[in-house]
């Protein structure tokens, strides 16, 4: 990592904007999980992203020591949360004296099940998250309350189940009853939010490679979502990275788990579709 | 896209997350410390290693590493915490090497020390300097 | 955070006599500082592993002490001799006074 640039934004040199500060390239670098499975980290953008070419994974723009600590289960802090929802998961809860383990055996077999994440449900009749599935199995079948969007419990079973697809490729329908909210979200993503009027586009399509002050800019990508902050030293999900990212636009942010969020969630996801599930994933 | 003057240095100024460790009024110096780790006996500079990275991303998990061949003890600051003492190490017995890593708070850019005491009763010490970044991002 | 501390330990299930082995050692546990305040605006109190040993077969391989610089989730890696079969065992000591530990067998053949 090349020091200098840190310094891209700080101070006068941003008065210049964008345009004069240095870039630093997303890391050349290679994630191999555990020494064992090759993450896709980089790829082609698919055909209905017009700003991209290139997909990078939110890791490419971490650095050295921060990369690495994703890179071991032991290592990462995050994997704490996914196991100790794996105790979770084999524990009974409700009235229904059911665990989730009662149902779906081991949490293995929720392999793939992020990297559609979310989807449209026929039975709902509406777009669903990761956290609108677990919430649903906790109070239809479960009898047990359901969880608060970013509850410490909610975020660690969504780090378990997207730990278990992880070196597979996302891939978010955005067709047929998806559409809508996919044009929603859309429509969301190029809007400018707030007193300094950014949109998502602006840092993250427009500017990802380059310095805001010291934080170097990533795509936005949530294949790597909940991810541990290093300045929460906790997972966060991705609605939450959400309302901060639009609380620093100095807007009335979105609630975690509204309809806007919800649809916002599904075009950025197919941003990233083709890149493997990471979470969960360390980052600053 | 154009960002106007205005609005980046409203960024500038404006999105800046400071880790906030206030001062304690307790807080040991690092001189202090040193002189209770060493007895006031002198302090040879090289002889160890100390490994932290030149930027932290995040002060919050800064990782670092002490490799002090030959000794018995080890004390680790961060001379520009409110409270400089991190740890002391101490290598028994069956120690495979002389060699740790953890991982620290840093509350702003500055020097972290290691002091290790040698099995010999001489004091060694290494210093680097870390710089801590402050994100624009709060999220 | 007491009842939240979950130790997790790596090390090699065999060895060679007298071979020098890498330990990695994490915790859950929140190192409350003393230093932060809460949302009423009082400070929160200091609340820490303040000590963390590692012994094989009763002979100590390290010993150390945690101030609240040690970061959240507290992370030790380090090397030991294993000089025979025998067993690792790890003890954190928090300031509530609550001790969490663990043991790892190793197989020296």
């Amino acid at each position: 990592m090349k020091t200098k640039n840190i310094l891209g934004l700080v101070g006068l040199t941003a008065g210049l904007g964008f345009g004069a500060v240095s870039f630093a390239d997303p890391a050349d670098d290679k994630l191999v999980l555990n020494g064992d499975v090759e993450m896709v980290t980089m790829t082609t953008a698919p055909d209905y992203i017009d700003g991209l070419s290139e997909l990078y994974s939110g890791w490419h723009f971490r650095e050295d020591d921060t990369r690495a600590m994703q890179a071991d289960d032991f290592d990462n802090p995050g994997y704490l949360g996914a196991e100790a929802a794996r105790d979770a998961w084999a524990t009974e809860d409700g009235s229904e004296g059911k665990a989730c383990a009662s149902c779906h055996n081991e949490p293995e077999s929720m392999a793939g099940v992020r990297t559609q994440m979310p989807k449209y449900s026929e039975a709902k009749g509406t777009m669903m998250t990761l956290e609108m599935y677990i919430n649903e199995c906790r109070t239809e079948r479960m009898g047990a309350e359901a969880w608060g969007w970013d509850d410490a419990a909610m975020v660690n079973m969504t780090a378990l189940i997207s730990s278990v697809s992880r070196g597979m490729p996302m891939s978010v329908a955005i067709d047929g009853p998806a559409a809508p909210y996919w044009e929603q979200g859309k429509e969301m993503y190029y809007t400018r939010y707030g007193q300094l009027e950014l949109s998502c586009a602006n840092c993250h399509e427009d500017n990802y490679g380059n310095f805001i002050r010291a934080d170097h800019l990533s795509q936005g990508q949530i294949n790597g979502f909940p991810v541990y902050r290093l300045k929460d030293a906790k997972l966060s999900s991705i609605h939450n990275r959400f309302k901060g990212c639009v609380r620093d636009t100095r807007a009335e942010t979105f609630k975690p788990g509204s309809p806007e969020f919800i649809a916002l969630e599904l075009y950025v996801a197919s941003r990233g579709n083709g890149l493997s599930v990471e979470g969960p994933s360390v980052r600053n | 896209m154009t960002f106007s003057r205005r609005d980046m240095m409203i960024v500038s100024a404006g999105a800046g997350l400071a880790l906030v460790l206030p001062s304690g009024a307790m807080a040991a110096t690092t001189d202090e410390l040193v002189a209770a780790f060493t007895g006031g006996a002198a302090v040879a500079d090289g002889g160890i290693t100390l490994t932290a990275p030149e930027i932290a991303e995040n002060g919050n998990t800064v990782p670092v590493t002490v490799d002090a061949p030959g000794a018995s003890e080890v004390l680790l600051l961060a001379t520009g915490n409110p409270n400089a003492d991190v740890a002391i190490i101490k290598f028994g017995p069956l120690a495979g090497s002389f060699a740790a890593s953890t991982r620290i708070r840093l509350a702003k850019t500055q020097d972290v020390m290691a002091v290790a005491k040698m099995a010999d009763g001489s004091f060694a010490q290494a210093k680097s300097t870390v710089k801590v970044t402050i994100g624009g991002c709060g999220g | 955070m007491a009842q939240d501390a979950k130790p997790r330990v790596k090390v090699p299930k065999t060895a060679a006599a007298g071979e020098v082995i890498t330990i990695k050692t994490l915790i859950s546990h929140v190192m409350e500082s003393g230093q932060r305040k809460g949302s009423d605006g009082n400070l929160i109190p200091r609340s820490i592993i303040n000590r963390f040993t590692c012994d094989f077969n009763g002979e100590n391989v390290i010993d150390v002490t945690l101030e609240p610089a040690i970061s959240t989730n507290p992370y030790f890696e380090f090397d030991a001799k294993v000089p025979a079969s025998g067993e690792f065992k790890f003890t954190w000591y928090d300031d509530d006074g609550s001790v969490y530990e663990d043991t790892k067998a190793i197989t020296v053949g």
